[in-house]
């Protein structure tokens, strides 16, 4: 058990100093920096422009399908690189495997077809 | 790492659930072809699917080998699990097809989701490796969230598949965080090897074992979750309740199918060893036998006080899942292993014909407007339909375990193994609950034959909303398979005989 306590103790440390490194330039900033505040440095910090409007706007439910269909050949990529670019020292159960893989793509990517999932209408 | 070759991944094995998987890939394509009024040829295509995979599993039946790089196994218990899920399955079908037309849902991605689920259920049978247990139980799970909701503008329906997904997606977190822990303790997710770690791990006192006992309780919820076992339940009624009536005869049968499948291999195969020094009896069964009497007791009471069948049922599925689990907590004592298994699943089979028919003529009754069922409907029954009011109560009597019905064999089965397993006050709690069931499920019997003179009795031949001829198929083909089982009980025994999870490796 003495083992154990000893690798844990590692991540104890870890716990204690993580929260020193970040707050100790804040803490350094608060003590030494100049206050000047004004109207827009007081506003609460937000990137890019101001929102104008409501955010809660009716998206189209096309796009949905069509970030699905993306995600199908996103996935496809990743495993088919790798699949291609060993398919010189590739043997035939590699090979069947990879056919699999691209024959479910087709299915799902034929399915979606014939449910005209890929006219934007 | 290398490569195997395809002999190696012996993938003949494990063709029943493969071919399944493929036909319903295929299946998928050419119901894009089939015009919009001919949707039924799907479910014949569904059906003939089926046919194929049974007779695959035919020809796997006796085999003892494994699969795909010992991660798949093809055994009795596999082959048994597979007839079952495939009989369930085509009796769904066969319900499912005038119901999906009187309910305007016809849609062909219905059966192709009840194939997907299917093979689910039959990966889930035969697999040997967490993973593949866990990629199995979404496969199961995923096409059940989707067809819960299958009804369209219906809230409940819409709740029950929205419930259904949120709770099972938080179970399936639990199945996932136990294999990790496991894994963590010892450095495989392959369940012979996790067998053969145990002790070691054990001996050496470390912090292993901590995360070994922690990961199996985190298992163990994240199975009760899908089997719906007390306090894992909450679930069961709402979903049972909102999804439309096919579809919940069909997952009360093969979620507990696939689950309990798991539960037998895992606890069986991969843990029975986890127990205390000098012990031969494993540190879950305590924790399941006390699970598995909190589901009895209370799945056979708060059935009760229901008046809405489905729900009714619903808590009775909850309640025979307890029965179950008794099978899977007397696998903990040592040596009954095996027998523990064949109870549990003599008793899963016959569940399934009985289930399927009692949710089979509940459909019957089921009006067109979107009202429940309740108790009510039954009254008078057997003046208007004779014969299907004696096959409800043949049903119902096997629910209860009356000798003549496989409700009595499994009971059976289960009580006894019980019983060698030394847990006395565990088989009669169940021996005294049976007997509670009995009434909840005989008050639809005294509705449909003792009270034939109130007002709301039909007339005599009085056509039924849900009544069809596929229908009618489906309730005789469950009241074969629960009387053939409650009559010659050695048909199904002798299909496990030589199921042996617990010596089927060398080790």
């Amino acid at each position: 058990m003495t083992n154990v306590l000893n690798e844990w103790a590692f991540i104890g440390v870890f716990f204690l100093l993580a929260p020193l490194l970040p707050s100790l330039p804040i803490a350094i900033a608060a003590l030494i920096s100049p206050r000047k505040p004004n109207a827009i440095k007081q506003a609460t910090y937000e990137c890019g422009l101001e929102t104008v409007g409501d955010t809660w706007v009716q998206f189209k439910v096309q796009y949905y399908v069509f970030g699905l269909i993306f995600l199908v050949f996103d996935v496809e990529m990743v495993f088919l690189f790798p699949w291609a670019l060993a398919y010189q020292q590739l043997d035939f159960f590699a090979f069947a495997a990879g056919l699999l893989f691209i024959f479910l793509l087709t299915d799902a990517l034929f399915y979606a077809w014939g449910k005209n999932a890929l006219e934007w209408s | 790492m290398d490569i195997p070759t395809l002999e190696q991944l012996n993938l003949s094995a494990a063709f029943p659930a493969i071919s399944l998987a493929l036909g319903t890939c295929l299946l998928l394509l050419v119901d894009l072809f089939l015009p919009k009024n001919r949707k039924y040829l799907t479910a014949w295509l569904a059906l003939g699917g089926l046919a194929v995979s049974f007779i695959f599993n035919l020809f796997a039946y006796n085999s003892s080998t494994t699969a795909l790089e010992g991660m798949f196994i093809a055994d009795q218990f596999t082959g048994f699990s597979n007839i079952a899920v495939i009989v369930a399955t085509a009796i769904s079908i066969l319900l499912s097809i005038d119901y999906l037309k009187r309910h305007q849902m016809e849609r062909g991605e219905y059966y192709i989701l009840l194939l997907f689920s299917a093979t689910g259920a039959m990966f889930m049978a035969a697999a040997n490796d967490l993973v593949v247990i866990f990629v199995a139980l979404e496969l199961l799970s995923i096409p059940l969230y989707i067809m819960a909701a299958f009804r369209p503008n219906d809230a409940r329906s819409e709740e029950s598949g929205m419930k259904y997904f949120i709770l099972g997606a938080f179970s399936s977190a639990f199945l996932v965080y136990g294999a990790a822990l496991i894994y963590g303790a010892s450095g495989t997710t392959n369940l012979t090897e996790i067998f053969s770690s145990v002790e070691g791990i054990l001996a050496t006192q470390s912090a292993s074992s901590l995360y070994l006992l922690a990961g199996t309780a985190l298992l163990v919820v994240g199975l009760g979750f899908k089997v719906a076992v007390v306090p894992f339940h909450m679930w069961t009624p709402d979903v049972y309740e909102g999804a439309p009536t096919p579809v919940t005869a069909y997952m009360s049968v093969v979620a507990k199918l696939g689950g309990f499948a798991s539960f037998l291999r895992v606890m069986i195969i991969a843990l029975p060893a986890l127990a205390l020094p000098e012990s031969t009896i494993a540190v879950w069964q305590t924790t399941l036998w006390l699970i598995a009497a909190a589901t009895l007791i209370l799945g056979n009471f708060v059935a009760i006080a229901q008046t809405n069948v489905k729900r009714m049922l619903a808590y009775s599925s909850i309640a025979h899942a307890g029965y179950i689990l008794m099978a899977v907590a007397a696998a903990g004592t040592a040596g009954l292993g095996d027998s523990a298994a064949q109870a549990a699943l003599i008793y899963l089979l016959a569940y399934t014909f009985t289930n399927l028919g009692a949710f089979a003529v509940a459909m019957v009754l089921e009006k067109t407007d979107g009202s429940n069922v309740t108790l009510d409907d039954f009254i008078g029954l057997s003046r208007r339909q004779p014969l299907l009011a004696f096959l409800m109560a043949f049903f119902m009597l096997s629910l209860i375990g009356i000798p003549t019905t496989s409700g009595f064999i499994g009971k059976w089965l289960v009580f006894q193994v019980t019983l060698e397993a030394g847990l006395i006050p565990l088989a009669i709690i169940g021996v005294l609950t049976s007997v509670v069931s009995a009434y909840y499920y005989v008050r639809i019997i005294v509705n449909m034959y003792l009270r034939e003179n109130e007002a709301a009795v039909g007339d005599e031949g009085e056509a039924l909303p849900g009544a069809s001829q596929y229908v009618n198929w489906a309730i005789y083909a469950s009241f074969a398979g629960t009387l053939i089982l409650g009559l010659l009980p050695v048909l199904a025994t002798n299909l496990v005989n030589t199921v042996n999870l617990a010596t089927m490796f060398p080790r």
